[in-house]
């Protein structure tokens, strides 16, 4: 029964509560309001939107730092909300993650081996000989050369961009099968930026990592997705394969951002930038209907009351809009 | 068409002393800047691009070790005013500054109208409520509702806190604005928002920007010239048109080549190696170690800023 498909995520859900006052009914964030996707072996879907879109809480319920409210993620067949609570450290070994601020979340303190060694010894991986070989082959695949001399070093002795490829070797070394990365090269230079995507783009062609990238900057997706997910408020407003994205966005929020970007034209100063009016809405009262409508430049008046279903426009391009009913 | 200069920097040095050694972080850099223009600075993390700023406002840390040069504004070096003058007549009246994170720069307990209107009340003779009044008129023209006045930085979203120091460094009517990343924390709709805005302001009120950023295709928005820095110094200073059109200097053409981009066909390419220490960079041009077309002579002398076309400079060898 081996199929592909790697990871299911069906009707996924996750509230927080904020309480108001001792005896005011409680409040929600509603922060992923009902996604579902499917993620194949050795894929890398890209997860777009803004601050607030929901998806790095999306990422972090996927890798069971969060519970879901309600919906289910499958994974390998295994629904992990039948997990016993002795599995779930066995699935934690196989979905790793990769974060922003490699300063952050790399440990001063530790030598760069150490940092490697921490995730073989959690999980009580191999004896010290075996870990030490783990993260030699880490080290070399993160191009992090010569290995001995990045071995003891310090994480204030190396640059933003050779510490996240320590992240991404400390993501590496217990062999996962998903790597949920969050923003990984928004902290970088414009000039590391796209050396770090291609080092992920190769691991995840020679080991057949899947990936969920995680950004909001839509310029490198075309470095480092195939599928492209486009989140507002909660919900995947769009899917895509990268092609079909960019020839031809179809939500009136991808098309918003999409123009948002500046590209490398003189011309720009000259001009003003077309750019939708307002900011994302709140999550814990979202616009009725769909949630675009207040800044939507097609809105109609359906769009302001009935939540559009997600339509499959043409293969593999599906959209929430009512425009394409 | 006859154009005012506005600031004229003159071989300006700032060097710190730290335990390692001394950090050449502005190291021989002059540019003029006319009135009503944007100079965008642009350059990766570590080559100084930061320290140029805090050079121009004088907001030096206690470790300096060189600060020379001549600045030029309103035909006086203010390079030569004792800090009691500058901070009178220069920081934050003629020159002001907006910084990359808001988060950093607003102080989480005063309300923001009281924040914005502090520059005008530590300058002028105005009284508290003549301040705020003002300092309300801006945040209303930087898009900020006036019942946001009364609230605390918090309470705003980091668009909204950016447009706060917008409008903070504006209330003294200043000549000049230094931008430093004032984008990069914020979302790309945000962005855009606030780069129109910045578009506005100089056509409204005719100021001139220093705009940094380590982003090729976000200075396009602004930039009507280019200086492009590496290793605390200027390698290529150029016109916006021909820039973006050709750049001349290996460094700056590596970086558009590296710049990623939406449209278009890119093959991908990086800048191998690393940027230099700013204590101990290479001897002779200091991205010798890793130009493609690196000669003996780029490993053992410093090329001087070579005129290729009237107002267009580059510190590189190959151009002479």
């Amino acid at each position: 029964m081996e199929n592909n498909c790697l990871l299911e995520v069906i009707n996924l859900k996750k509230y927080f509560e904020v309480k108001k006052g001792f005896f005011s009914k409680p409040l929600y964030i509603k922060a992923v309001d009902g996604v579902s996707f499917s993620l194949k072996r050795g894929e890398t879907i890209a997860l777009v939107g803004e601050s607030g879109s929901g998806k790095t809480t999306l990422g972090k319920t996927i890798l069971g730092i969060y519970s879901p409210t309600s919906g289910k993620i499958i994974f390998k067949g295994r629904d992990l909300s039948n997990l016993k609570p002795n599995e779930l450290p066995l699935y934690r070994r196989k979905v790793q993650l990769i974060q922003q601020d490699p300063f952050g979340s790399i440990p001063y303190f530790f030598p760069i081996y150490r940092v490697l060694e921490e995730p073989l010894i959690v999980n009580k991986i191999g004896n010290r000989e075996e870990r030490r070989k783990l993260i030699y082959d880490a080290l070399m695949s993160v191009r992090l050369l010569p290995v001995e001399d990045f071995y003891s070093k310090y994480p204030h002795m190396l640059s933003g961009g050779q510490l996240q490829r320590v992240a991404i070797a400390r993501a590496l070394v217990i062999e996962p099968e998903l790597i949920v990365a969050d923003e990984p090269v928004s902290m970088l230079d414009a000039s590391v930026k796209v050396e770090v995507l291609a080092l992920l783009r190769e691991l995840q062609e020679k080991r057949k990592i899947s990936f969920i990238y995680i950004t909001h900057d839509l310029s490198t997706i075309k470095y480092f997705s195939e599928k492209i997910f486009i989140m507002y408020a909660g919900q995947i407003v769009e899917k895509a394969d990268r092609e079909g994205l960019f020839k031809n966005p179809l939500h009136p929020y991808t098309q918003a951002l999409l123009k948002a970007i500046p590209d490398i034209d003189p011309n720009n100063r000259k001009k003003f930038r077309e750019v939708a009016s307002g900011e994302p809405p709140s999550l814990i009262n979202p616009p009725s209907g769909c949630r675009f409508n207040p800044r939507c430049p097609y809105v109609t008046d359906k769009c302001r009351v009935e939540e559009p279903p997600e339509i499959e426009v043409l293969l593999n391009h599906s959209v929430k809009c009512w425009l394409y009913k | 068409m006859n154009k005012t200069a506005l600031l004229e920097v003159k071989n300006l040095y700032l060097h710190y002393i730290t335990k390692k050694g001394i950090v050449r972080a502005v190291d021989n850099v002059s540019f003029t800047i006319n009135m009503g223009e944007t100079l965008a600075i642009v350059g990766e993390s570590g080559c100084g691009k930061s320290s140029l700023a805090r050079a121009l406002m004088r907001l030096l840390p206690k470790n300096v070790y060189i600060f020379k040069g001549e600045v030029i504004m309103n035909g006086t070096n203010i390079m030569e005013l004792d800090e009691s003058e500058f901070r009178k007549s220069i920081r934050w009246k003629k020159i002001s500054m907006v910084f990359q994170s808001a988060m950093d720069s607003l102080n989480p307990v005063i309300k923001v109208g009281l924040q914005v209107a502090e520059p005008l009340i530590y300058h002028e003779k105005v009284s508290k409520e003549e301040a705020l009044k003002r300092a309300v008129e801006l945040l209303k023209l930087v898009g900020i509702p006036e019942a946001l006045a009364d609230r605390y930085p918090f309470e705003l979203s980091g668009g909204m806190q950016q447009r706060a120091l917008i409008a903070m460094s504006l209330i003294t009517n200043p000549d000049l604005v230094i931008l430093d990343e004032p984008t990069s924390a914020l979302d790309i709709m945000t962005q855009a928002n606030i780069m129109n805005l910045l578009k506005r302001l100089q056509l409204e009120l005719g100021l001139s920007y220093i705009f940094i950023t380590h982003d090729v295709a976000l200075s396009t928005e602004l930039a009507d010239k280019v200086g492009v820095m590496y290793a605390g110094q200027i390698v290529e200073l150029s016109g916006a048109d021909e820039f973006f059109t050709e750049p001349i200097h290996p460094y700056a053409r590596m970086l558009m080549a590296s710049a990623p981009t939406l449209r278009g066909e890119k093959k991908l390419a990086f800048i191998p190696g690393a940027p230099p220490s700013l204590i101990n960079p290479p001897s002779g041009c200091r991205f010798n170690p890793r130009c493609p077309y690196v000669t003996d002579k780029c490993r053992v002398e410093e090329p001087p800023e070579i005129e290729v076309d009237s107002g267009h400079y580059v510190k590189c060898w190959i151009s002479y």
